[in-house]
Parts: structure tokens; C-alpha cells; sequence
């Protein structure tokens, strides 16, 4: 938590004023009693009249001078807390965008997105309440303290004995109900659990007749939490009457006490009046004190989470400019050296000695079973993981001596799953190139086949595109993705399954337009489908993250059991092997 | 405030008392018990007073008053500390078994509610009337047992003392207190409009979060980092303006009103202390007065935020009842019929069915399916093919016309029984939170680990599921964790592998899986459907092919039907449909 402190560096003056003038508040309410008790010992028992007046014009005058501190303090309060939070999420935007794939993949989005949110507004709160109250309240509870030390030291013994007393009610009752209300809010988080889960799985709950099983579940853990809700009622309950317990039997005490020295001429009836009331005002400061020790904890927590993001230093470490000397102008576009990946955390390897290498311009499919490693293979060419074996070149230079931003520059990608993002469809377009001029954006559509797309559209290019896209279908998506990734004009492009809600037809002029491109572009195709990949110039086959083949449709149709049997299970026989027939002529 | 909307309040009280019912002796307990503190708590400062008065100044106090009094005051401090404590409790209790109650009948509710509610109304609409709701009512209903009542006891309590002690002292409070709401009032209005801003701008700042950080694996790949960045800090600030603003206007409303109530002290002094100085008030009854002053403003504070709090409750009551009082489906038959030798004889005659009344959707279906037959059911999206499968299952029930298995009208048996005679993958991958080995189960709760791994490895599970941390062991979440789809579609496959149902039901159930792997499940299928009867939807032509009869649907209508060849032969949709695959 400590480490977040800096980020209050630039509101030095406010985190000093804010509590100062709170200060400053809370000694002008602590003359209130003792104004009251002027008033009774000099105004009522002088009949001063005019006395009376003045003081209560001192009491209304305090009061708006206590007004005018705590708007300043709040002012500063709100400045610095809020400023504090900007700075924070400013920073930790900026941090959590650094992060590479393998951290973002350990520590999950939603609770990134946590963290940026609800966690930051936590502390702010946490940060604006303690400048506001963490001073004021101690403040006026040792302060009543004092002052009645000020009136009569043996009636304050009262206060000394009384103040911790209500600390450890009001304190010890927060420290043991708090855990159980976080207790308690797990067990509505478990209803809350059920009840989504029955209704995302009505079909299958109700398929396999499981209705009467999730209703006793759902019950068992009501009724558990309803028993917890009453443990945790009864004893918060308590606080009310032991502090008014306390309170009021300190009140006695000091009645009596006062009483005793009233009698003996020490101290005044004002006096006793003014002991009185700093005892009423000690309650109300002790349960905001509680109350914002709970804030602040919570803030803490808050706090310490932000930091550990903040601590997570990426995995990754690129050179920030791409180191010298040139790439060689005849080496291969991608090449892989016996590259083996293990995923942090992960079991067993995803990837295993894969060696090949790919000559500019050419195409290369990727084919294999589900989880058979695709994915990992081409995410290791713009290195958004590292591998843990073995090298990656890209045009004869080792992907970790780029600066990544180079690197990505060289290196289009088309994810598997198609993102867009809230804006005009252009917006989307120029990720890829901000300079692109609408030319050079209609000639990247045509070759996604996605020029319909934004045809039908009455903005055109400025069409709005929704939070995540939703207002394209999955196809328009994966086109508009594609077009996105050929606008940066890449030297490699990758085609991450980015086909699969296209239609065989579609699927076949994209390939056609691919193979088209002006500059000579090397294309890795992933897909399922070996109509997607039969025409690269070079297959790769992976099973469960080994290379099962390279090489091309033929020579893999000949000597790859597991391309055949994907290839067979996609066309019948019969067909297949007309097709065969056919390309062995072509060939 | 409108009629109608006050009478719709109204209602839902009345039917909200019905929960309270049972607790009712609790309710009156705590009534009771709240005019007791309330009176003794209010009588204290009077005694105090009183006590006051007997010390006057040196050798001038009255001792045995004084302990008497003294005396009173503990009685009463002892009689209010229990009474509020038993209160408390009785508060507890009433709000926190009628809440139970509320929610286990929402959630029995939603075991019978029709598919129909359910498919039509969002998931997290419906999860917040069950949770959020009932906890806003609690809140609500607590804060409103608590403090309405003692706040309400409290004001009109504290009048009355004071009108006892001195009218024109009362008067004087009563004028000030207004000018406490008034700013309080003021100060709401103008943050508002600040809150407002401050919660779009926050609105909008979260959903970029979202987007960029969402898929940062995306704005990376495309280096898109530094104007990411650019964008937030707009955003930011503009939110830090905002925010700003709000919590200082905000936070202005304590100050504010504590300045109106040391105003309302001061007057109380200035004119208590005058009317003492001419002999119509005690020092006693002064201090006693000032207390007073202090507590009387407290509780409307209080209250307006009880009153807000307690129409949200209202408002969330009405919501909840409204799930709760939701038709459910159609009840059973009294004799409904409990089948239990399934063959897998399943006939469709004239079957019409729409999801809405007055669109039109399935027409005059007819179908016979008999045991061991694989019935394929194709077409493109939207046209119906599922709605097929809804109505095998008896998740909505047909408009018209009847569907029979084993030749009993689906409507006379049980829906357990019929449910239990199928197996169902469904292209949504659902599994529920638990592990591995209790999803697969599910259907059979009693199987043997022996057939539990057989099952998973004719599904072609058992390799990855073995590869996993902790196996069969392994905990997954709603969502499945860290499952792909095609994983997660295979422990589905499982979960029915192993009920051995007399008839099965695959729709789009291996669309995430690779062909390759499909071909081995369809294997695995083959042999588990030997003898039963199987209903197939699927896009991928290449698995329906050997379907006994397949069903070419469009628009909700079955346009063709037959084998595969005997399609082809037509030329039809079917052979157009299925050479714009292969061609």
C-alpha cells in the first residue's frame, strides 16, 4: 500500500490543509460546552442579559466558522483524493497495457478490469475519508478528554476510564463482525451462484430431471446463510445498548462526582453541564472512527491488490529500438529451430521441437485437432510468448532482438476471435496503419471480400461499430478483422481461424485475393478445414503439439496417417479420392 | 405521488405482510419494545436535568435527590439497553427468516417456470431480482424496522417533552429545523446533476477498460498501446473534473447541516438562558433542552434516508413478487403416467407450434421415428430446427397436433420420465460448478469410476481430462475455466455417454470439435445408439449423411424429407444445400 503514496506526491499542500482545517473544525465544536457552561455559570446566575446574547452570538459564530473550515477541508480532501485515483488509474492503464500475453493469461481480465475500476474507487474513498476524519474524530474524543481534564482533573478520571471501555465495545464488535459479514456476503455470493447456474443450465438441469436436487442445494445454503445473517445480527445488535450502557453510566458518574465537588466549591453547575456534554459527544466520534477504520481497511485491501498488479513486471523484456545491422534480405521470412513451448503453469509442453522454415512470399497451412497447437505456433512469430526452447526467426534475426513495436509492424494478425472495437468502422480500419488513406482502406476490404460490408452501410467507412461489434455478424467481423490486419500492409500475415464463419465461396476468393497481394506477402493459414489449406505451399500437420508432416497436400495425402484421416472425415471417400485424382493431374 | 403507482405500493405491501405473517409476534414485540426505549431514552436527559438542578453551587447540593434520581437514571439506562437489544433481535429474525423465505420461494419458482420466461428474460435480470432485490429488501426492511419507528417515536417524543419543559423554546426549534432540510435539499439537487455526469463519464471510462484491457492481446498485436493510453487520459480527465465536483458538493451536506443545528443549539441557548434568567426555566430543564435540541434533529435525517431506502425496497418487492407470483408450466396430470421401458417409438402428428401467438412456425409436422433410427434434421439458421428439440424435450409444449412416445401423448407422462428416456448435447456447452468427475455424473450419480473412465474414453475425454491438474478432481467454474469448447463439448458427450438414455438428442454437439476427433464420437455414437433412436441437428452435412431420414426444414417448415440419396436424387434444397458444401 505504501508504494501507492506517491502517487500523493503532487498534493502535498491539500493531504496537510484538508486534515488541519478538520482540526480546526473540531476545536471550534469542543468550545461549544464550555461557551454553555458560561452561559449558565456568568449569563443565568449574573442575569447578564446582554452576556447570554454575546455568548450565544459566539456559539453561532463558532458554528459558521466550523462551516467555513470544513468546506475548505472537504475542498482540499476531494482535490487531493481525487487527483490521487486519476494519477493511479493513469498509471496502472498504462502498467497492465504492458503486460505481456502470459501475464495477462495468469492474472485474468476481469480481474485487471477489477482492479482499474471498482478497487481504484475504493481507494479514493478510502484516501478522501481519511484526510476528512482520520484526524477530527481521535481528535475530538482526546479532546473532550482533555478539555475536561481542563474543567477538573478527577471528573476526567471518568473520561479515562470511560473512552476505552467504548473502544473496546465498539472496536472489539467491528474486529468480530467483519469477517462474519464477509462471511456472510460469500454465502449470498454462493446464491447468487445457484441461481445463475440454473438458470444458464435450465435445459440440462431439467433434462436430466435434477430440479428437486438444486432446490434442496439452493435451500441448504439459504437457510445457512439466514443462521449466519441472525449470528452476525445478534451480535452487532449489542452495540447500540452496551455503548449507551457505558455512555450513560459514565453520565451517572459524572453527575454524582460533580455533585460531590459542586458541594465542596471546586467546580461550578456550568462546569458539570460542559463535563456532561463532551461525554455525549465522545459516542458519536467513536462509531465514525469505527466505521471509517472498516472503510480503510477495505481501502488497504484494495490498495495492496493495486499494488501487486502494479509489482508484476512483464516476462517480456524487447529491446526498445531493434538492435543493428541489417535482416538478410535472402532469408527466410519465418524460420523455427527447434522451438519447444511449455505455457507458465502449465503441465506438459504445448509445443514440441518444431523446425521448418518459410521462404518469403510463400503460404503455409496449419491443420490439426483441437488443442492440437495451432494457436501456439503462430502466436510465437510476433512473440506474444516467448519460446521456452529453441529459436523463432523472422527474416534470419531473432524475434527477441525486435522492438516489439517492429516486430508487430512486420507481422499482421488476424485473431481467432474477432474483435472490434467501439467507434467507426475507419477507426477500426486505421489500427493497422494511421496514415492509410481511403484508398489504400477500400483495396484492403476488397481483399478481405468485406467491401459489401461496409457497401450496405449508409455511413460507409464512418458507420458506427458497437462495443465489441455487435452489430456485425460473425462473418462481417472476421472480415472487417482481416481488412484491419492487410491495411498495415504486413510482410507476414496470419490467418488464425479468422475464416471459419465465412462460406466455402467466400472462403475461396479470400484465398485468391490473398495470393494476389502487391507486396509479396508470406501467409500463414490456420484452420480446420483442409479445403482452407490444401493449395499452400506447405502444410504443417500438428497432433497434441508435434509435428505429425510438413510438406505439401500430396506428399502428406501420401505419407501423413493423421492429414489423411483429418482429410477424409471432411470429404467422402468417394469424393476425396476423385479430388486427389483430379489435383494429381493438375499436378 | 399518482394513484396508481401508490396503489401498485400499496399491493405490494399487502402481499409482503403475508411473509411477515408468521413472524407477526416478533413484529408486535418489536413495537412494543421500541415505544419502551424510546420513551426512557428521551425521559433520561429529563432526569438529568432534574439532577442538575439539585446542585446549585457550593453546600448547596441535595444529595439524596441527587442519588435517587441518580438512581432512576440507571433503572432506565438498564431497562432501554435490554429492551433495544431484544429488539434488535426480534428485527433480525423477522427480516432475516422472511427474506429466506422470500428467496427459496423465487428460487422454487424457477425450477417450474416455464422455458419459455426463461428464454425470454435476461439471465442477470433474473438473478438480480432473486439476489440483489431480496438483499435491498432486507436492507430495507430492517433499516425501516429499526428506524422508522424509533425515529418517527423519537421526533414526536422529543416535542412532547419539550412542549412540557417550554412551548416558546419548542417553537423556536420547530422554526429552525425546516432550514436543515431546505439546504440539505438544495445541496441534493445541485450534486445530482454532478453525480450524473460523474457516473456516465465513469460508465464510459469502464467500458473502454473493458475493451482495451478486455483484449489487450489484440490492441498489442497491433502496438495500439499509446493511443489507448491517449484515449483513457481524455477520459480520465474529464472523470477527475467530475468526480471532484461530486464529492465535494457531496460532502458539503454535513457541514451544512451541522451548521443549521448549532444554530438551532445557539437559539435554544440564547432564548433558554434569557427565559431562565427571568425565572421561568432551571439550569436543569436549560441543559435538558439543549440535549434535546441536538437529538431532535437527528432522526429527520434519519428518516428521509428511510423513507428513500424504503421505497427502493418496495420497489425491489415488487419486482421479486412478480417472479414469484409468474405462471408456472403447465402442472401434471394427476394420473400423470411414470414411463419406464422406453423403446424409442416417437411419433410427431400434425405437430404446430410458435413461439409467439400470431407467427406462424412449425406447421402440420409430421414424423415416426422408430427405435434404433437416426433422424437428421437440417436447414439453415433460424429455421427452426432446435424449436424441434425443444418440443421432444417438452420444454415448451406444443400449439397443436401431439407428440407420442411409445405411443402415450408426452402430455399424460411424467416429465421425469420422459426427460430421463433421453440423452442431450446440446451445441451450448453448459457444465456446473464442481469438478470434473461430478458433471459426468450428473445423469448417474451412482456410476462406478470404472464406467465413469469408460464412458470418457469413448468420448475421447479421458486423455485430456487425464492430462489435467487434478484429473477427474479437477474444479471447474461455470464457464468452464480453462477448458476450450471442443473440451468442454466432450465432458457433455460424456455426461450422456454414461446414462445409456433409450434415445438421444445432438444439437450442433459436435460443432467445436475437429472433424477428425467428430469421426472417432461419431464412432462412439454409433455404437451407443445401436437399438435407439436418435435425433440429429447439425450444419455439418458430412455427419447426417447415413441419417435414416433426414428433415430438410426452412422457415419452420419441413420442405423435404428422406434419405440422403433419395434427396439428392430430388435435387432439391437438400442436393443444393449440401453440393454448395462439396462442390
Amino acid at each position: 500500500m505504501k508504494k501507492l503514496l506517491v502517487f500523493l506526491k503532487d498534493y502535498k499542500k491539500e493531504c496537510v490543509l484538508a486534515p488541519l482545517f478538520k482540526l480546526l473544525e473540531a476545536s471550534f465544536e469542543l468550545f461549544v460546552p464550555l461557551v454553555v457552561a458560561a452561559v449558565v455559570d456568568n449569563g443565568i446566575t449574573g442575569g447578564r442579559n446582554g452576556y447570554i446574547v454575546r455568548m450565544c452570538l459566539l456559539m453561532a459564530a463558532l458554528g459558521l466558522i466550523g462551516l467555513v473550515c470544513s468546506v475548505t477541508a472537504q475542498y482540499f480532501a476531494a482535490k487531493a483524493a481525487v487527483g490521487f485515483s486519476t494519477k493511479l488509474r493513469h498509471v496502472l492503464f498504462a502498467h497492465i497495457q504492458s503486460l505481456s500475453y502470459t501475464e495477462m493469461d495468469t492474472i485474468g481480465t476481469p480481474t485487471l478490469i477489477t482492479r482499474m475500476t471498482s478497487d481504484i474507487n475504493q481507494v479514493q474513498s478510502g484516501v478522501n475519508l481519511v484526510l476528512r476524519l482520520f484526524l477530527r474524530s481521535p481528535f475530538i474524543v482526546f479532546g473532550a478528554m482533555v478539555m475536561a481534564f481542563t474543567v477538573d482533573v478527577p471528573a476526567a478520571l471518568i473520561f479515562v476510564v470511560a473512552i476505552p471501555l467504548l473502544s473496546i465495545v465498539v472496536f472489539g464488535i467491528m474486529l468480530i463482525t467483519m469477517p462474519l459479514y464477509k462471511k456472510a456476503q460469500a454465502g449470498l455470493d454462493r446464491l447468487l451462484g445457484i441461481t445463475r447456474e440454473n438458470l444458464t443450465g435450465v435445459r440440462v438441469i431439467r433434462a436430466f430431471n435434477k430440479e428437486a436436487d438444486e432446490w434442496d442445494r439452493f435451500r441448504t445454503s439459504n437457510e445457512s446463510l439466514t443462521t449466519l445473517q441472525k449470528f452476525v445480527g445478534r451480535i452487532s445488535g449489542l452495540m447500540n445498548p452496551v455503548t449507551y450502557i457505558i455512555v450513560n453510566g459514565a453520565t451517572i458518574a459524572l453527575i454524582y462526582c460533580g455533585a460531590l465537588r459542586v458541594d465542596s466549591g471546586v467546580l461550578t453547575q456550568g462546569e458539570v453541564i460542559a463535563l456532561v456534554n463532551y461525554m455525549s459527544q465522545i459516542l458519536v466520534e467513536l462509531i465514525k472512527l469505527a466505521n471509517l477504520i472498516i472503510t480503510v481497511t477495505k481501502a488497504a485491501a484494495c490498495a495492496n491488490r493495486i499494488q501487486g498488479v502494479l509489482e508484476i513486471q512483464s516476462s517480456m523484456q524487447a529491446p526498445k529500438t531493434t538492435a543493428g545491422g541489417r535482416t538478410e534480405e535472402d532469408a527466410p521470412a519465418v524460420a523455427f529451430e527447434d522451438v519447444s513451448l511449455t505455457y507458465k503453469g502449465a503441465g506438459g509442453e504445448s509445443l514440441t521441437g518444431l523446425r521448418f522454415s518459410v521462404p518469403k512470399g510463400s503460404t503455409v497451412g496449419v491443420i490439426g485437432g483441437t488443442g492440437s497447437g495451432k494457436t501456439s505456433l503462430v502466436n510465437l512469430i510476433p512473440r506474444f510468448y516467448d519460446a521456452t526452447k529453441g529459436r523463432v526467426l523472422v527474416d534470419g534475426r531473432d524475434v527477441r532482438d525486435y522492438s516489439l513495436e517492429e516486430l508487430r509492424r512486420k507481422v499482421g494478425v488476424v485473431p481467432q476471435k474477432a474483435v472490434l472495437f467501439s467507434g467507426t468502422i475507419r477507426e477500426n480500419l486505421l489500427w493497422g496503419n494511421e496514415q492509410a488513406s481511403d484508398k489504400e482502406l477500400y483495396e484492403a476490404l476488397d481483399t478481405a471480400q468485406a467491401r459489401e460490408v461496409v457497401a450496405n452501410r449508409e455511413e460507409g467507412l464512418d458507420a458506427a461499430v458497437e462495443q465489441g461489434g455487435k452489430n456485425f455478424s460473425g462473418g462481417q467481423k472476421q472480415r472487417l478483422t482481416i481488412a484491419r490486419a492487410l491495411v498495415g500492409n504486413p510482410e507476414i500475415l496470419i490467418l488464425d481461424d479468422s475464416a471459419s464463419a465465412l462460406d466455402f465461396a467466400t472462403d475461396a476468393r479470400l484465398r485468391k485475393a490473398l495470393r494476389n497481394l502487391r507486396r509479396k506477402t508470406t501467409v500463414f493459414i490456420v484452420s480446420q478445414r483442409t479445403s482452407s489449406i490444401q493449395h499452400a505451399d506447405q502444410i504443417i500437420v500438428l497432433d497434441d503439439g508435434k509435428p505429425a508432416g510438413i510438406g505439401t497436400h500430396q506428399e502428406l495425402l501420401e505419407s501423413c496417417p493423421e492429414y489423411q484421416e483429418i482429410y477424409y472425415s471432411q470429404f467422402d471417400a468417394g469424393s476425396a479420392k476423385k479430388n486427389a485424382g483430379k489435383e494429381a493431374a493438375n499436378a | 405521488m399518482n394513484t396508481p403507482k401508490y396503489a401498485r405500493q400499496m399491493e405490494t405491501l399487502r402481499k409482503l405482510s403475508r411473509y411477515l405473517k408468521p413472524y407477526r409476534v416478533y413484529l408486535a414485540v418489536s413495537v412494543l419494545l421500541a415505544a419502551v426505549t424510546v420513551a426512557l431514552t428521551l425521559y433520561v436527559p429529563t432526569l438529568t436535568g432534574n439532577a442538575i438542578d439539585f446542585i446549585l453551587g457550593e453546600g448547596r447540593v441535595d444529595f439524596p435527590r441527587i442519588i435517587r434520581i441518580l438512581i432512576q437514571i440507571g433503572v432506565c439506562i438498564a431497562v432501554t439497553a435490554l429492551a433495544q437489544w431484544i429488539m434488535n433481535i426480534c428485527n433480525n429474525k423477522m427480516t432475516y427468516q422472511m427474506v429466506r423465505d422470500i428467496r427459496n420461494d423465487a428460487f422454487q419458482k424457477i425450477e417450474i417456470l416455464p422455458l419459455k420466461y426463461i428464454d425470454s428474460h435476461s439471465y442477470g435480470e433474473v438473478v438480480s431480482r432473486v439476489i440483489a432485490d431480496v438483499d435491498q429488501l432486507a436492507d430495507g426492511l430492517l433499516m425501516g424496522f429499526t428506524q422508522l419507528f424509533t425515529g418517527i417515536a423519537t421526533i414526536a417524543g422529543t416535542l412532547g417533552f419539550m412542549l412540557s419543559i417550554n412551548v416558546g423554546i419548542t417553537f423556536v426549534v420547530v422554526l429552525i429545523t425546516p432550514l436543515s432540510f431546505f439546504v440539505a435539499g438544495f445541496i441534493a439537487k445541485r450534486t445530482y446533476t454532478m453525480f450524473r455526469l460523474q457516473s456516465e463519464t465513469r460508465g464510459e471510462q469502464t467500458a473502454l477498460i473493458e475493451e482495451m484491457i478486455g483484449n489487450q492481446k489484440v490492441v498489442q498485436a497491433f502496438s495500439h498501446e499509446d493511443e489507448a493510453l491517449e484515449k483513457f487520459d481524455e477520459i480520465n480527465g474529464r472523470l477527475q473534473k467530475y468526480s471532484l465536483q461530486a464529492i465535494f458538493f457531496s460532502s458539503l451536506t454535513n457541514p451544512a447541516t451541522r451548521f443549521v443545528n448549532s444554530l438551532a443549539y445557539a437559539a435554544v441557548c440564547v432564548t433558554g438562558a434569557l427565559t431562565a434568567v427571568a425565572g421561568h426555566l432551571t439550569v436543569g430543564q436549560l441543559t435538558c433542552l439543549l440535549s434535546y435540541a441536538n437529538q431532535y434533529t437527528k432522526p429527520f435525517n434519519e428518516i428521509s434516508g428511510v423513507v428513500t431506502e424504503l421505497q427502493n425496497a418496495i420497489a425491489c418487492a415488487g419486482r421479486i413478487l412478480e417472479l414469484i407470483e409468474e405462471e408456472p408450466q403447465i402442472p401434471e396430470p394427476e394420473n400423470a403416467l411414470s414411463l419406464t421401458d422406453i423403446r424409442g417409438n416417437v411419433s410427431l402428428s400434425d405437430v404446430t407450434f410458435s413461439y409467439e401467438s400470431g407467427q406462424r412456425l412449425i406447421e402440420n409436422l409430421n414424423l415416426t421415428a422408430k427405435p434404433g433410427q437416426r433422424i437428421a434434421i437440417v436447414g439453415p439458421t433460424g429455421c427452426g430446427k432446435t424449436t424441434v428439440i425443444n418440443l421432444l424435450m417438452r420444454f415448451y409444449d406444443v400449439n397443436g397436433g401431439s407428440i407420442r412416445v411409445e405411443d402415450y401423448d408426452i402430455r399424460d407422462i411424467t416429465r421425469k420420465s420422459l426427460r430421463a428416456g433421453y440423452g442431450m448435447v446440446l451445441q451450448d456447452t453448459w457444465l456446473k460448478t464442481g469438478t470434473i468427475r461430478e458433471n459426468i455424473v450428473m445423469g448417474r450419480p451412482d456410476a462406478t469410476e470404472e464406467e465413469i473412465i469408460q464412458a470418457a474414453k469413448a468420448s475421447h475425454a479421458h486423455s485430456f481430462i487425464r492430462r489435467l491438474p487434478q484429473g477427474y478432481d479437477t474444479r471447474i467454474t461455470e464457464d468452464g475455466g480453462g477448458l476450450s469448447q471442443g473440451q468442454k463439448q466432450l465432458l457433455c458427450i460424456t455426461r450422456v455417454m454414461l446414462c445409456h438414455p433409450p434415445m438421444l438428442i445432438l444439437d450442433e454437439a459436435t460443432s467445436s470439435i475437429d472433424t477428425r476427433t467428430e469421426l472417432k464420437i461419431q464412432n462412439a455414437f454409433a455404437r451407443l445408439m445401436e437399438g435407439r433412436t436418435s435425433f440429429i441437428v447439425a450444419h455439418r452435412l458430412s455427419t447426417i449423411r447415413e441419417a435414416d431420414r433426414i428433415l430438410v426444414m426452412k422457415d419452420g417448415h419441413v420442405i423435404e424429407q428422406g434419405t440422403h440419396e433419395e434427396l439428392l436424387e430430388k435435387k432439391g434444397f437438400y442436393a443444393e444445400l449440401y453440393n454448395s458444401q462439396f462442390g
